[in-house]
């Protein structure tokens, strides 16, 4: 397996992905950074909306990968996430035939290409181009997945007992992510490097806003953000994140608002904070009404 | 000392804290240190976490302790960091008082200036030379001494607030949103300061004391097992946060423990329109799911002040996980006894400590704890409470003022329950000892567990949630 590094240093990471509207910091450009050069998977956890499956698609856009996605849910298991045979296919063929061909032809036949339905993981591996692959809240997958991960991305080999061993021309870049509604086991963590992207400091916020939505003024943005930071700070069920400023610009935007005074904050308060409780919180606390 | 003896010496130090970090961990770290820039500081930071520090409630310990193990700079550091500020380097003659007084007025100026404009680099390294300048003891022996406490007396940030909420406000008017805003604000910058200066004086330190001894006192607990009868206030909010987070973390568990276990009876309509794909032949069978048996829960916890903490967080905790009950009902007592479910069932939980302390009942005659009273009440007010559904769990420090226990009445409570379990916030240790009735309520209840800190309590709520 070849290795074609696909960031020259830090600094170009982070140019690169500035480049296609992700405003990196220090941290995660050298993780990212790392994770290229190691060759080894990128784990990013995280609260939602914190810009985990962006970065993923961030990175692709940087280095014109394309991006293969594995959504993890409940009860996935290796035949979405892997490979499958398409038996209602292999059931036709062998009915087609209508018993004329011996079995050793019939089995040659329907073990082959053409009946392989290829998942995402099988996909990203054999993909002689650069590949991004997404694994994406890997939390919300059982624990045997993980397994399967496990050894899908430590060799970045299959083996199809039917066809023999697919190992990778080239190592796809893995970026997994998990909002920790439950810890992934320590073998797979071990085999990770880990990015955990929390809410972003005021003036990398404020920026992130501003790439985001250039139409607004800075001042508004910069209210906004002192905002959402004052709403951080209470003791609410679902603190707003990053994804939620935004949301809120581009309302502010709509809205042709160009302050954000109590107002303003009351009408639009349902964008950032999605519980009722956490609004009547925040409206006391903000002397709303 | 070369890179590789001091990232050893790091990742023990980063094990001693209660991080583990494998030895492959150490050496993927020494690999990614030799693919980055190592004179870049934060890059160096980046790549040690993104390989040895893989959970998110570690990460303050990790900073702490980085900051020690590779400090942004040496004694001083007179010469890296010149940016003209007052005091730089004057550290070396003697002070008099009237030239710190001086040099103080004139770093108030700057700090005000730098919370207004809120450059977070440029407060850091304001307070590095304001540690510097104003920090400094020199005992008699020749030593130097840092104090935090020197620092923030020199400054006293907090008597900045008015004059930084009258500039920031501007025209705006008082007391309304754009004061809440703006003190949040000031809040973080000050926070941002005063870190700042607490990681360099610890920095000092370890110069002149060696790094472990400061490592020793600088690492605090981390959240989940920090002790909930010692908590500070601010340990509260953190924990309070994790509840949530702590709830949907055991549900799930739950569910995936749930789902590997027995399935139920075969489904036939499903098998048969599942055969349908594979030409009418049942490859698979498909079963109904079971249906989890989901126990009632009696909360019973004692609000007096020395375990309020305590019993908060386990009812918030409760509350949060109720749809894995069938029933919550939750009665609080100090020395009688009250119903406080209605309280946990409106909006906002976090206020509904506040308002069972107001509202609530719980007083009978001097308000100190009085078990043995509180569970009369209780037997008598609510004969219908407790069914062989039903798990009781008492919450407190069993503390009982010397008072009667009421022993008959509670062995008939835990007889008629189906399970019963006491937890307690005192150390096993201090069980027994002056006032407390431990010896008498635990043979009576199935088991009395320790419940010290947000992991135990963990611990004990998965075993109570059948599968």
């Amino acid at each position: 397996m070849q290795q074609f590094p696909l960031f020259g240093d830090v600094a170009d990471v982070r140019e690169r992905l500035a480049g296609v509207g992700y405003l990196a910091d220090d941290a995660i450009a050298t993780t990212v950074f790392l994770a290229d050069r190691l060759g080894k998977p990128l784990l990013v956890e995280g609260p939602a909306g914190t810009g985990k499956t962006e970065l993923a698609k961030a990175v692709a856009a940087a280095v014109s990968a394309e991006l293969v996605r594995l959504q993890c849910y409940e009860g996935l298991d290796e035949a979405r996430a892997l490979y499958e045979w398409n038996y209602k296919k292999q059931l036709l063929r062998i009915q087609a035939s209508g018993g004329d061909t011996s079995w050793d032809e019939t089995h040659d036949d329907i073990f082959s290409e053409e009946f392989l339905l290829s998942r995402p993981l099988l996909t990203a591996i054999r993909r002689s181009e650069p590949t991004v692959l997404l694994i994406d809240e890997t939390d919300k997958a059982d624990v045997e997945v993980e397994g399967l991960l496990l050894e899908v991305l430590s060799d970045f080999q299959v083996t199809i007992p039917e066809l023999g061993t697919i190992v990778a021309d080239r190592r796809p870049f893995v970026v997994l992510t998990s909002n920790a509604t439950r810890e992934l086991s320590e073998a797979l963590k071990r085999r990770c490097l880990y990015l955990y992207l929390d809410y972003p400091g005021a003036e990398r916020e404020k920026a992130i806003v501003l790439a985001r939505v250039p139409e607004l003024p800075e001042e508004l943005v910069e209210q906004l953000v002192r905002t959402v930071r004052a709403l951080r700070a209470m003791e609410l069920k679902k603190a707003p994140s990053l994804a939620e400023s935004i949301d809120w610009a581009h309302t502010l935007l709509a809205l042709g608002l160009n302050t954000l005074d109590e107002e303003a904050v009351r009408t639009t308060l349902g964008v950032v904070l999605k519980h009722a409780s956490d609004q009547a919180r925040a409206a006391s606390q903000l002397k709303l009404s | 000392m070369s890179l590789l003896d001091r990232t050893v010496e790091f990742a023990g130090a980063l094990r001693s804290a209660g991080i583990p970090v494998s030895t492959a961990e150490t050496v993927d770290a020494m690999r990614a240190f030799g693919k980055i820039d190592i004179s870049q500081r934060e890059h160096l930071r980046a790549a040690f976490a993104a390989t040895a520090c893989k959970r998110p409630a570690h990460r303050t310990t990790f900073d702490t302790l980085f900051d020690l193990y590779f400090p942004p700079k040496l004694g001083d550091g007179v010469g890296q960091e010149m940016d003209g500020a007052p005091g730089e380097g004057e550290g070396d003659g003697e002070q008099t008082s009237a030239d710190l007084a001086a040099i103080s007025a004139a770093m108030r100026d700057q700090l005000r200036d730098l919370m207004l404009d809120g450059d977070e680099d440029a407060i850091r390294r304001f307070a590095r030379n304001a540690v510097s300048s104003l920090g400094r003891t020199d005992s008699p022996a020749g030593r130097q001494s840092f104090f935090a406490y020197r620092v923030l007396r020199a400054l006293s940030p907090e008597t900045l607030i008015a004059s930084l909420l009258a500039a920031m406000m501007g025209e705006q008017e008082r007391g309304g949103m754009a004061e809440k805003v703006a003190r949040q604000t000031i809040a973080d910058r000050m926070k941002v300061f005063e870190e700042a200066v607490e990681s360099e004086i610890r920095r000092r330190l370890a110069e002149t004391k060696g790094v472990e001894s400061v490592t020793r006192s600088a690492v605090k607990p981390l959240t989940d097992q920090v002790d909930f009868l010692r908590a500070s206030r601010n340990d509260l909010i953190e924990l309070r946060r994790q509840v949530q987070p702590l709830a949907r973390r055991l549900a799930t568990r739950l569910t995936a423990k749930r789902r590997l276990g027995r399935t139920g009876k075969l489904d036939f309509r499903r098998t048969v329109r599942a055969s349908l794909a594979t030409g009418g032949v049942p490859l698979e069978t498909k079963h109904k799911p079971h249906k989890p048996h989901k126990p009632e829960l009696v909360v019973f916890c004692d609000v007096s002040g020395s375990v309020s903490s305590f019993a908060h967080f386990t009812l918030m905790l409760t509350h949060a996980l109720r749809e894995q009950f069938s029933k919550v009902r939750a009665f609080a007592f100090i020395d009688t006894c009250d119903e406080v479910t209605d309280y946990l069932r409106s909006v906002d939980i976090g206020d509904a400590m506040a308002r069972i302390a107001q509202n609530a009942d719980l007083v009978w005659f001097d308000g100190h704890s009085d078990y043995g009273h509180a569970f009369e009440v209780f037997a008598e007010r609510y004969p219908d409470a407790i069914t062989p559904k039903t798990s009781l769990l008492v919450l407190g420090d069993a503390r009982n003022n010397h008072r009667s226990a009421a022993t008959p009445t509670v062995r008939r409570l835990v007889k008629e329950a189906r399970h019963s379990y006491w937890l307690n916030p005192e150390p096993r240790s201090y069980w027994g000892s002056g006032d407390s009735a431990t010896k008498v309520y635990e043979p009576l209840f199935d088991e009395m567990v320790e419940c010290r800190n947000v992991e135990q309590l963990a611990e004990f709520v998965q075993r109570l949630l059948p599968t």
